[in-house]
């Protein structure tokens, strides 16, 4: 016994050992790049989409000969989708094996669960899609290529009442998720200060099935509009079950709706409803339809939301490495906070002194079984 | 009113898959006195061989009723055979072996198919397809059916009207209702014991995968720990109407549906999981027999 113990005892060191020696240090001919993203799970469209975004301008960047005489390597950490792991994926990143940056999450959630690991080990992050005020708010290595909540909430609000002539509006909203609980309440707010009403506020939790109890309730409220500020799984069954209810108002969403899945899942239940995000790929921007293009022929899809800010979130990261000139991260975080007017795809990107990018929003209508580009909303 | 006969709508079609998945744990529970965990388990594999059946006939383009019967059947058998293995392979090999063994195995059991379902399947979830094209077929006022949920609830009723059948008109039910009122009696008595054992397992698992099915057709999201949540709330139900009385687990799930479908109506839906475990207390605290349960003593 009290061998097993002792032999057992020196292969977890010499374990220990193998992984310390493992890692890509510092002499290694590639830079190391980790990607926290939900590869499987209920958002796995989130994760994929910017993987493949982050892969593409990668690839692109190392044709170009790389960033500091190197080549850019990402390693990307599959979280499923589940907040807790993604803090377990980021840790993995950083120690197994010492990236200079962290990209991702693309949810909210996942993103405050991973950034207090970047911000320990002063490794710089950058989440391509958490739109929650919080995530950058983690600490000063904490970054986000898009816009923010209460910009995303008051948009909706402000198109709501300005352009579908709403005043009566209902919420309906997951209070398991940082990202909806902060979309309902701006948008809440903005509702009331202008005018409107809010004659329904129900929530539910990621994961459910089964809204028709809400539902109900909101229709007997009689709402001009649902903004229903969630992700795209269970958008998808609640406007099945709306439709089925009877409901005919509008839903309103954000950018948690913008995934092929949204039309897969929603199919006609979603026709004619419209949501807030990053980018449209049909938008007649010679810089954005020169991506979509170069994305089509890559992966044979049409790049969403996530491609473009995952796409952008490495481009920004490329350009603050060159610009820092080194790897190291309080260098590699003072470039990355001075970004200015990076050309994304998704739009002029500058970093703020709060660490989020500023930048326009635009409104896309589903019709047709397609995402078309509705107008866009100005940041300033 | 309308809303509220609405909400009642909404809580018995939501409560009948519950019913569906709370008769498998208690007729197990009536002739083994085991609570089968690894039972939600099979109302995931039922959910899951609808949706490879209906992707394989290429159903999925082409709803209707005759698509939706046939994918009940495959669906049916293939997690009646699954509920046969499990109870073989899990369970009989400890059937000597006091309480405990056998429930510990059913939480094995249970792990194994949620992870062996990750592995095969994968974590995304899938999104059943529209075997039935939704409709609205009745309204007056505010209250809306949809084809849907009366398929759901048509379906759950003409199980549970079968079910009521075999237990109290054919030899099997028969058999199993002696077998659940003392075994060693009726395996005196001639009664195979262990094929009627089987047989329950057979039929529990039938009616999961109908749920399974059903749950697709309605809220139509499933993935491989789909089982976890549904599966301790139809223990609950089982509870609640008295486990081991199959008249209970069809009233106790209807009663849990409508109660958290209430709860998330008119009050929040935050309360809602809370509820269902509030009432599993409170039975086990003040009426452990539950609404249809007979008080019994331990048998030596």
């Amino acid at each position: 016994m009290r061998g097993a113990l002792r032999a057992a005892a020196w292969l977890a060191a010499a374990g220990l050992v193998a992984l310390g020696c493992g890692g890509g240090g510092e002499g290694a001919n590639e830079i190391a790049v980790g990607h926290v993203a939900s590869m499987t799970g209920d958002t796995a469209t989130f994760g994929r989409s910017a993987d493949e975004g982050m892969r593409m301008a990668i690839e692109e960047l190392n044709g170009a000969g790389g960033a500091l005489g190197k080549k850019l390597d990402l390693l990307t950490e599959d979280d499923r989708s589940v907040t807790e792991e993604a803090r377990t994926a980021a840790q993995k990143l950083i120690q197994r094996d010492h990236v200079v940056a962290l990209l991702g999450e693309v949810a909210s959630s996942r993103s405050l669960a991973a950034a207090p690991e970047a911000q320990r080990a002063k490794v710089p992050m950058i989440s391509p899609g958490s739109t929650n005020p919080k995530v950058t708010e983690v600490g000063d290595y904490v970054f986000r290529a898009c816009f923010i909540d209460p910009f995303q909430g008051a948009v909706m609000a402000r198109f709501a009442l300005g352009e579908l002539h709403a005043r009566r509006l209902a919420i309906l909203f997951d209070f398991k998720q940082d990202y909806s609980v902060g979309l309902a309440d701006f948008f809440r707010d903005t509702v009331k200060k202008s005018g409107g009403e809010i004659v329904a506020d129900e929530r539910y939790t990621s994961g459910d099935i089964e809204f028709r109890a809400q539902l109900t309730t909101i229709r007997a409220a009689n709402p001009d509009a649902i903004f229903v500020p969630g992700y795209y799984t269970e958008l998808g069954l609640i406007a099945k079950q709306a439709r089925e209810l009877g409901i005919n108002v509008p839903l309103l969403g954000g950018d948690g709706w913008d995934s092929e899945k949204t039309l897969e899942i929603g199919g006609e239940a979603v026709e004619g409803d419209y949501f807030s995000t990053h980018y449209a790929a049909d938008s007649d921007d010679p810089h954005v339809q020169e991506f979509v293009k170069r994305f089509q022929s890559k992966y044979g899809s049409t790049p969403d939301a996530m491609a473009a800010l995952g796409y952008d979130t490495a481009g920004i990261l490329a350009d603050a490495l060159k610009r820092a000139g080194s790897t190291d991260g309080p260098k590699l975080r003072d470039a990355i906070a001075a970004t200015k007017g990076f050309a994304g795809v998704t739009g002029k990107i500058s970093i703020d002194e709060k660490r989020n990018a500023r930048k326009d929003a635009v409104v896309l209508q589903i019709r047709g079984g397609k995402f078309h580009f509705y107008r866009t909303v100005s940041a300033d | 009113m309308d809303n509220l006969i609405q909400q009642l709508l909404n809580g018995i079609t939501w409560g009948s898959i519950y019913a569906l998945i709370a008769l498998g744990y208690t007729m197990v529970y009536g002739v083994l006195r085991l609570i089968n965990f690894a039972h939600g388990e099979v109302y995931m594999m039922g959910a899951m061989t609808g949706y490879y059946t209906a992707r394989w006939l290429g159903l999925a383009t082409a709803p209707g009723v005759a698509g939706l019967a046939l994918v009940l059947a495959v669906s049916m058998l293939a997690c009646g055979l699954l509920g046969a293995v499990i109870e073989r392979v899990a369970y009989r090999p400890l059937r000597s072996a006091g309480r405990l063994a056998p429930l510990i195995t059913a939480i094995g059991v249970s792990l194994l198919l949620q992870n062996t379902g990750q592995l095969v399947f994968g974590a995304d979830p899938k999104f059943f397809p529209a075997l039935v094209r939704s409709e609205e077929i009745f309204r007056s006022g505010a209250i809306a059916i949809s084809n849907i949920q009366l398929t759901v609830l048509v379906t759950a009723v003409v199980l549970m009207a079968a079910l009521e059948y075999i237990v109290q008109r054919t030899r099997f039910g028969r058999a199993m209702r002696a077998v659940s009122y003392d075994a060693p009696a009726a395996a005196l008595m001639g009664v195979p014991v262990d094929r009627v054992i089987t047989g329950t397992f057979v039929l529990g698992s039938m009616l999961a995968a109908a749920a399974g099915i059903l749950v697709g057709l309605s809220n139509p999201k499933i993935e491989p720990l789909m089982g976890l949540m549904p599966g301790l709330k139809a223990f609950v139900a089982a509870v609640l109407g008295g486990i081991g009385s199959v008249p209970g687990a069809m009233v106790g799930g209807l009663l849990l549906g409508v109660i958290e479908t209430l709860v998330t109506g008119y009050l929040s839906s935050t309360y809602r999981d809370a509820i269902a475990f509030v009432i599993l207390v409170v039975i086990l605290l003040y009426r452990p027999t539950g609404i249809f349960g007979q008080p019994q003593t331990e048998k030596a």
